[in-house]
């Protein structure tokens, strides 16, 4: 009976077409909000993300993200290479001075001071140029999108300059960092030269990264450290999350992606419940046939299934080649890069789909099942 | 002759109601009814007389309220609901007054409906249809939709539906309402030349007199009950001399 079913499913166009648009724009919807939604809630971590060096973060006991940060003394950074397990300790500036080209346009900068020595935390990925050229005098690693917003239409060349506190810098490099929440640009530069770059306070270590001995595990030492210094400690990955976290509960976004996934949501089950509804309707009576000829209620049901789950399928993939070319196409743009359709929002647009499909078929097959055969007998 | 002597149908005090309290509506009033093999039996009547109620009983499509019926031996009754859905795939055929044909299915594959729910592979179920179909003179018709088809052609694919599966009863409701009285006719040709068979009986239930002459048995209902059963060949009779009268009245 499956082919009765297939046939009587594709035997309408219209609905036919109808039920799979309504699948496939819901889908694609959710999808592409979703997958932006975690895009922009990921950048948020992007720096912390990037510092691949070190496992630990260490910073003041009050900070609660990236973003925003209380200094750290410079003594801070000698009790947390006294603590036991610790196999390397360095300093992490970060600040957001304004950055100014040549030709006066300006803009605030994401500022990140590399250990001197080290360079830990320094760009894995050089466009142009090499992490170690940070050692020049007045050296700086600009990423590349703020290389094209600072020198826009010229090609990607070093030795460019902007000026920072009356500071020259030079660019040594570019490197493709991943795109920050704020979307300003990215600068690396030594520490010591970072603190020339910003406006003095009395201190100004922004973090203290750190890397365990090898058998030194990371959640336990950043528990010591936290409690043999007092600072708040915590691995890489545990500071992203908590940096998501604040602005999860600390901003609309969210809540205007939620809006638009949860209209995605009931409108593609509104739509294609009701096209199902009216398509199982139109069908009463040859339901009503099959029913008196001696097709089972669970038969019925199957073929009714069969057809949520063939529409929903195809639905689904139109959806994703949508959302997928979307993603596509703007991957590269500079305002959107590192945004992807995630596996995770496909896994999860695919468990929206199922819901819808089942909710839509319930409301026929309910129809179907109180359907007494009898009424084909009915003129 | 056609007719056995094994009862197709037995029914007893057959009671039928909707509806409960005051607004309870009684169809059928302790309907009696025997009908044998091999008989091409009509209920006949007025609107709303019972005959389509009693017609679903008999189909194990609506349950009685009250009285005993028997069905090709078996008492529905008795069955469960799975049972009863069995027993009508294996043993009953049926035509519809709209003929109910799946509008996306050909010809060929509406009339394999029954062989499919009965667990035949599509590819068999099609063959046998088309053959059926060619007996109906319908060969050049099996690939085209229903849509294409007249009315009467959709009846014949209907009464091929009935009978793919070798149902020892077919039921039918006002299977020429919807159609011209000379398609209506050319319907009941085929049904009393290919349905009735000294092992199946055929039910039909209509309220057009021009098809009378088929039947072997003509129950007339009223008011939820059989007033009178009379045989074909006397209700023949009948209509032959309003026939004659009317010519003389108008000669």
């Amino acid at each position: 009976m499956n082919f009765v079913a297939l046939k009587m499913l594709t035997g309408d166009r219209a609905k036919y077409l109808g039920l799979i648009f309504a699948i496939a724009f819901s889908s694609f919807l959710i999808a592409h909000q979703a997958s932006i939604f975690a895009g922009i809630m990921d950048r948020t971590r992007s720096q912390i993300k990037d510092v691949t060096d070190a496992d630990i973060w260490v910073m003041d006991r009050n900070t609660q993200y990236f973003d925003e940060v209380n200094a750290l003394t410079d003594n801070d950074l000698y009790r947390v290479r006294g603590v036991s397990g610790v196999k390397w300790a360095v300093p992490l500036f970060k600040g957001n001075p304004r950055a100014k080209a040549p030709d006066g346009k300006f803009r605030v900068v994401i500022l990140l001071g590399l250990d001197d020595a080290t360079l830990v935390g320094a760009p894995r990925k050089m466009v142009l140029g090499s992490a170690d050229d940070l050692r020049e005098p007045d050296a700086a690693i600009i990423d590349e999108a703020g290389y094209r917003f600072f020198f826009p239409k010229q090609p990607l060349e070093l030795g460019r300059t902007l000026e920072m506190n009356d500071h020259r810098v030079r660019l040594e490099g570019i490197c493709d960092a991943s795109a920050p929440f704020t979307t300003l640009p990215v600068v690396y530069t030594r520490y010591s030269q970072a603190l020339g770059y910003v406006g003095r306070e009395r201190n100004l270590l922004s973090f203290v990264l750190v890397k365990p001995e090898p058998n030194a595990p990371i959640g336990e030492l950043a528990k010591h450290i936290t409690q043999a210094t007092g600072l708040k400690a915590m691995g890489g990955d545990q500071f992203g999350w908590a940096t998501i976290m604040y602005f999860i509960r600390n901003t609309g976004i969210p809540i205007n992606f939620g809006i638009t996934v949860m209209i995605a949501l009931i409108v593609g089950t509104v739509v294609a419940g009701q096209t199902f509804y009216i398509f199982t309707i139109e069908n009463l009576k040859q339901f009503g046939a099959l029913k008196a000829i001696g097709v089972t209620n669970r038969r019925i049901v199957g073929m009714i299934l069969l057809q949520a789950l063939v529409v929903g399928s195809i639905g689904y993939a139109l959806g994703m080649g949508m959302a997928a070319t979307f993603f596509a196409i703007f991957v590269h743009q500079i305002a959107t890069r590192g945004i992807l359709l995630l596996p995770q929002v496909m896994i999860g647009t695919a468990v929206v789909v199922i819901f819808i499909v089942i909710v839509a078929s319930l409301m026929s097959i309910r129809k179907v099942l109180v359907l007494e055969p009898a009424v084909v007998f009915r003129g | 002759m056609k007719k056995g002597n094994e009862y197709a149908v037995v029914g007893r005090e057959i009671e039928k109601w909707f509806g409960e309290g005051e607004a309870r509506v009684h169809a059928l009033r302790g309907v009696d009814l025997e009908i044998r093999m091999g008989e091409l039996a009509m209920l006949v009547g007025p609107s709303g007389c019972g005959k389509t109620t009693l017609l679903s009983v008999v189909a194990g499509l609506l349950d009685m309220n009250g009285g005993e019926l028997t069905v090709l031996g078996e008492t529905p009754a008795q069955m469960s609901a799975q049972e009863q859905i069995l027993f009508r795939r294996r043993n009953l055929g049926f035509v519809f007054q709209q003929y109910n044909l799946l509008p996306a299915l050909t010809a060929a594959e509406n009339v394999a409906v029954p062989l499919l729910a009965g667990g035949w592979n599509r590819i068999d179920a099609v063959a046998e249809a088309t053959r059926l179909l060619a007996q109906l003179g319908m060969e050049d018709r099996a690939s085209s939709l229903p849509a294409l088809l007249s009315g009467g052609q959709q009846q014949r694919v209907a009464l091929a539906r009935a009978l793919v599966h070798k149902p020892r009863l077919v039921v039918c409701d006002e299977p020429t309402s919807a159609l011209d009285a000379a398609t209506g006719r050319t319907v009941m040709e085929l049904l009393s030349e290919v349905a009735v068979r000294p092992d199946r009986a055929v039910i039909v239930v209509t309220h057009d007199s021009r098809v009378f002459e088929f039947a072997d048995t003509i129950a007339h209902m009223d008011d939820g009950r059989i007033q009178t059963v009379e045989t074909g060949a006397a209700r023949a009779q009948q209509i032959a001399a309003q026939a004659t009268q009317a010519r003389e009245l108008y000669a």
